[in-house]
């Protein structure tokens, strides 16, 4: 180890240089590292006086060095002759040598200079040097005007915060509102508009002024009753939720058979001891029902109500109609769905308008316009007819069936057919013969062949009748043993239509045979039956003992599918029931003045294939 | 009038704990509740209104706000805008 030779080199390099110097370059915009560093170490400097001999500073101070040398010469030999100068000269060069030696050596060389000059060697002239230091400026200041201010301020213009939101909606309001602008500007252009205008404007400004003097809660009506709405709909939560999406899965495991689920229940306070006597869906808002309330008792007559409900709100009943006599039918126009025809159990007729907001009926009959006199059990509404008025038929127990049309704004009546009962024609005093006329007590149109239609009277009897002919039937069919409550044309199959009676019974008829293809007995005295509007084989039918029984007949011929109790009190009869022509939901009205809606369940629902 | 009838109703049902009617401004006119709690409901749910009412119609102009709402863990209160005024109810849904 020891023996290990370590070499030492002996170098130029300065070990202070830095080796790594790095400089930016803005050609190349990026740090360059410097190959070379300067290795020279500087031990020692200090700055000298020396001045090169050739350069422009040593050359001129050599020849001030020389000329100064020559007056100590020059004077001497021209003393004769210029004392004065040149004592002043020489007296100048001993004092001012020091400082300006420069200058006064400039001047007494250029005077030795010039003197110089006569004798022999000429010199070259020196230039005066101009002292930077000595400059002497000459300047003069004009008279400065003095300065006045005059200002004047206007009125600063009258400015405004104004900050708003630029939405989508507001520029559409803003495009309405110059869309509404425009149209009254052109309305009124014309002159008629303008008359009516003003008489308008005056209207509404004295609307306006009455309006916004009270502290107005009508105009929340519409908001409350939304709000009604909303506030049934949580408390019946899940109610509502089971008319939605409720499927009843047992359904699977009961062989066919089906059941109705109770939904709501309707009831009003001064409805309680009336009866349930009509039962109408409104054909365009599909959610709306309407419900005539009287007595079917003979002897205890009271007044009536009409009353249409909404399946939104359950707790309230939108509108609202009170009559002096019961209401015994009723139905609602298919094109205007705020027309309601209804049927008195005095014999009167009345068409109740929804859109205007008295609770009297618009238009009524009377004694003199040709009411019926008896109860009325039916009204239907027909087509408009050729003029355009309005018309329906009402058919009642003194066995008229009559047509009223609205002709100016009052009911007239025409006299469709009598209901003559067969084989009953009497010899009357004086030799008269008097027809005992059949009682009417329902009746059905076609739905396609609008002349044809189906009365049932309390004989039992089914007439089928035109309305072309006045005095005859098409035909007779012997149908019931007691008064058949509620025939039906099938809305599907264009020849059937089902009948039912307080004889127990319901029948299924096709209108070219006589006797009836489908009976069945529900063991108590039928009220109502209705097809169902989804299947051509479904109906339904509810009796007097608070059953309600769904049909169908694609799957079973003979038996129900679905017989269920409804109303549990047992005083409590079943009168009418109706298919909600959209949602799979009945109602059923009761004596009591309930109105029960259930829901079907997907057995009773099939659709044929 | 029938709108007094319709708000006693609306008052009277299951689980309803207050009515409110307020106005444009925000200013409470009908209330069943005490005054300082109203005043508190009127000006934050007039904010959230048109806040709404904002949001609808700047995704579709020609579309409005029909009603609000909004289900907290004690209780659902519900808005119903109109053109002036603002229906509140404070309802305790039934579950």
């Amino acid at each position: 180890e020891l023996k290990e030779e370590f070499t030492r080199v002996l170098t130029a390099n300065n070990p202070h240089a830095p080796q790594n110097i790095v400089r930016y370059s803005f050609k190349e915009r990026a740090y360059k590292p410097i190959g070379y560093v300067d290795q020279t170490a500087i031990h020692f400097s200090l700055n000298g006086n020396l001045i090169l001999k050739d350069s422009d500073e040593g050359r001129r101070q050599s020849v001030k060095s020389a000329v100064s040398e020559k007056p100590s010469l020059a004077s001497s030999a021209v003393i004769s002759e210029e004392t004065e100068i040149k004592d002043e000269e020489g007296t100048e060069d001993t004092q001012a040598e020091g400082e300006e030696e420069a200058e006064e050596a400039g001047t007494a060389e250029e005077a030795e200079a010039e003197e110089a000059e006569e004798p022999p060697p000429p010199k070259v002239k020196e230039q005066k040097l101009a002292n930077q230091f000595n400059f002497i400026e000459r300047a003069s200041k004009t008279l400065n005007n003095p300065l006045r201010e005059r200002a004047c301020q206007s009125e600063p213009t009258p400015c405004k915060n104004f900050s708003a939101t630029a939405n989508q909606w507001e520029i559409y309001d803003a495009y309405m509102e110059e869309l509404q602008k425009m149209e009254k500007s052109k309305e009124k252009e014309k002159p008629k508009a303008q008359i009516a205008k003003k008489e308008e404007k005056k209207k509404g400004r004295k609307l306006t002024s009455l309006e916004s003097q009270s502290d107005d809660i009508t105009k929340i009506s519409k908001a409350a009753k939304i709000m009604e709405r909303m506030v049934n709909q949580n408390i019946f939560d899940d109610i509502a939720q089971d008319f939605k999406y409720f499927e009843d899965a047992s359904d699977e495991y009961r062989n066919q058979k089906g059941t109705l689920l109770p939904l709501w229940k309707f009831q009003y306070d001064k409805t309680k001891r009336l009866a349930v006597t009509a039962i109408s869906w409104n054909p365009k808002y599909k959610d709306l029902f309407a419900v005539g309330y009287g007595s079917y008792d003979f002897m205890k007559q009271s007044h009536g109500m009409l009353l249409l409900y909404t399946m939104k709100n359950p707790s309230f009943p939108e509108y609202v109609f009170s009559s002096e006599s019961g209401i015994m039918c009723l139905d609602i126009h298919n094109d205007h769905p705020y027309l309601v025809a209804v049927g008195f159990y005095d014999g009167n007729v009345a068409i109740y308008n929804l859109k205007k907001a008295t609770s009297q009926p618009s238009y009524k009959s009377s004694a003199k316009s040709g009411k019926h006199t008896d109860p009325v059990w039916q009204v239907k509404w027909q087509k408009d007819d050729m003029d355009n008025n309005l018309n329906f038929f009402s058919v009642s127990s003194d066995g008229r069936i009559v047509s009223w049309t609205l002709v100016k704004n009052e009911l007239v009546h025409t006299d469709v057919i009598k209901l003559s009962a067969e084989g009953t024609t009497m010899q009357g005093p004086e030799g008269l013969q008097l027809q005992t006329l059949g009682c009417g007590t329902s009746f059905d149109f076609h739905k396609k062949i609008d002349y044809l239609f189906l009365v049932g009277t309390e004989e039992g009897k089914i007439y089928k009748c035109s309305k072309c002919y006045s005095s005859q039937f098409l035909d007779v069919f012997e149908a019931h043993h007691m008064a058949v409550d509620s025939v039906s044309w099938n809305p599907y199959h264009l020849k059937v239509f089902i009948s039912c009676s307080s004889d127990w019974t319901v029948k299924i008829w096709d209108h070219t045979i006589k006797t009836p293809m489908f009976i069945y007995d529900l063991h108590s005295a039928v009220g109502d039956v209705a097809w169902s509007p989804y299947s051509s084989t479904v109906f339904a039918a509810v009796t007097t003992d608070g059953k309600a029984h769904v049909f169908d007949l694609s799957i079973n011929k003979y038996e129900a599918l679905c017989t269920q109790i409804v109303v549990a009190k047992k005083k409590n009869k079943i009168t009418h029931i109706q298919f909600n022509p959209v949602y799979p939901v009945v109602i059923i009205g009761d004596e009591r003045g309930h109105i029960t809606c259930l829901k079907l369940s997907p057995n009773l629902r099939k659709m044929p294939k | 009038a029938e709108v007094d009838e319709t708000l006693k109703r609306i008052q009277a049902h299951k689980g309803v704990i207050a009515t409110m009617i307020i106005n444009a401004e925000g200013i409470p006119i009908r209330t069943t509740l005490d005054n300082s709690t109203t005043v508190q409901y009127a000006g934050l749910l007039c904010q959230l209104t048109t806040k709404a009412r904002s949001t609808v119609r700047d995704i579709d102009p020609q579309n409005d706000l029909t009603f609000l709402r909004i289900r907290s863990k004690k209780h659902e209160v519900m808005v119903a805008p109109d053109k002036e005024y603002l229906l509140v109810v404070i309802q305790n849904p039934c579950e």
